[in-house]
């Protein structure tokens, strides 16, 4: 499912999931959004998160298989949008942790797959393999409102349209240029070091998490706003 | 505190003295009584320039006023009164009916930046001075009115997540770069020089004031929504 780890002041959040593609069924979902409690659970100022992942896929999206497992077309439209429910749970406690988040990827992450790095403040990718793809398009499914707006807060523009419109497998240079991803590096272990090195430097600013997370909360007030969760104003400031 | 000069069709707004022109109550209610003399003296072929005596454009609102409460939730309710009463100086930026342009000779933090961001154009110095939201550091949230600016002025996303939860200080020449300013010029006397013939340029288009300020809204829809502004429908056509 996935494992979380305390190093210091850094959680690592390592990802499993089912079988070697790392897919998401609402058990992984569930574990996940468990480890993020944790972790909120333990926090202090100058606490921060890096997710990682081992091997060719960093997450394949849902778990079709479980999906498809079922006696009619009917449960398997239950069941994913079930999957889909728990995906927006974990998006929310990703942008209500109190603490930065850095998100190593180390391989591929496919349509639901894609959610989770781009769930972090930070994206850090390997430039010599790995791509993400929203295949939303590709598969015919329209890509909900509420995700619609999830990527609006992430870009824009050009980018937007190529991250959802054309059926791209994106590679780690292009999202640099794109701004979705923040830093390219070479192998896995190049690319899990900076993010481990990065999620270490925002650590060390020792921001309040509280406030850290409502000022990121304002950078998804659309996505924010179509949940009802509203931001909450903060005074204890450092005057 | 702050004047008004009017220098053929060119209004410049100048936020006067050597000091950080912090914004309390006072100066904040001065910018609005004036930015309401060029509302209301605006003809065709108006522009405003706001600009900034010294080494400051403006560091915000005034943090020691808000202490001076005595109390922790005296001085929260201070920050509250100031973020409140510079609301009205955005909405009343937002609807000028004429081009703006803010000529930034030096450091605009918080608050200053904000009203920096609230004009068309954006000039800046490339050899000192910075653009800052050091509200992550201090431990405040942000205003809503003051997230749609942001969101809305700044449409790269990622450029915006380092100015707001990274709390980056960010110089001239990358501002330049990222498109979060027009342009940046080295010394102060470039600044002004360029300020000047860009309003002029922009002057000499003699657009229709409040068909400017319509069009102007209508680039900013959840911003004007949170301001109050409503939509006017123009049909002053030149045909």
């Amino acid at each position: 499912m996935c494992s979380l780890e305390k190093r210091g002041n850094l959680f690592i959040l390592t990802l499993t999931g089912k079988n070697v593609e790392h897919r998401l069924n609402p058990e992984v979902l569930s574990s996940i959004i468990s480890a993020l409690s944790r972790a909120k659970a333990k926090s202090t100022r100058g606490s921060a998160l890096v997710t990682v992942s081992h091997g060719k896929f960093f997450c394949n999206g849902f778990d079709l298989d479980w999906v498809n497992a079922t006696g009619s077309k009917q449960e398997a439209q239950q069941r994913f949008d079930y999957s889909l429910d728990c995906l927006t749970q974990l998006v929310q406690a990703f942008i209500s942790l109190p603490m930065p988040t850095v998100a190593a990827v180390n391989g591929h992450a496919a349509a639901a797959g894609v959610v989770i790095p781009l769930c972090h403040d930070y994206v850090v990718m390997r430039r010599d393999r790995g791509v993400l793809y929203v295949n939303d398009l590709e598969m015919g499914l329209k890509i909900p409102e509420l995700y619609m707006a999830f990527f609006r807060a992430k870009t824009s523009g050009w980018a937007l349209r190529d991250l959802v419109l054309r059926g791209l497998k994106i590679k780690g240079e292009e999202l640099l240029k794109m701004g979705i991803v923040d830093a390219v590096y070479d192998g896995e272990e190049g690319v899990t070091n900076a993010g481990m090195k990065m999620a270490d430097d925002l650590a060390r600013r020792k921001w309040d998490g509280e406030v850290y997370a409502e000022i990121r909360k304002g950078l998804y007030s659309e996505f924010c706003g179509m949940l009802g969760i509203a931001s909450k104003a903060i005074g204890t400031p450092k005057l | 505190m702050c004047t008004l000069e009017k220098r053929g069709n060119l209004f410049i707004l100048t936020l006067t003295g050597e000091d950080r022109h912090l914004f309390n109550p006072d100066l904040i209610s001065s910018l609005l009584k004036l930015l309401s003399q060029v509302k209301a003296q605006a003809t065709c072929g108006s522009a405003l320039i706001t600009q900034a005596q010294g080494k400051f454009f403006s560091y915000g609102f005034d943090l020691d006023w808000a202490q001076a409460a005595g109390s922790e939730q005296g001085a929260v309710k201070r920050l509250q009164q100031m973020a409140d009463l510079f609301k009205p100086v955005i909405a009343t930026l937002l609807s000028l009916p004429m081009p703006t342009i803010a000529a930034i000779t030096g450091h605009a933090v918080a608050a200053g930046f904000t009203l920096a961001l609230s004009h068309d154009y954006l000039i800046m110095r490339k050899d000192r001075g910075i653009l800052w939201m050091p509200e992550v550091d201090i431990a405040l949230t942000l205003p809503d009115y003051i997230n749609a600016l942001f969101k809305e002025m700044i449409g790269d996303a990622s450029v915006r997540r380092h100015l707001l939860l990274r709390g980056l200080k960010m110089k001239g020449d990358e501002a330049e770069k990222r498109g979060v300013v027009k342009a940046a010029y080295d010394g102060e006397a470039e600044v002004r020089e360029a300020s000047v013939c860009l309003a002029e340029n922009l002057g000499k288009r003699k657009w229709h004031g409040e068909v400017y300020a319509e069009i102007r809204k209508g680039l900013y829809p959840q911003l004007s929504a949170i301001l109050g502004l409503s939509h006017k429908v123009y049909a002053i056509a030149r045909l």
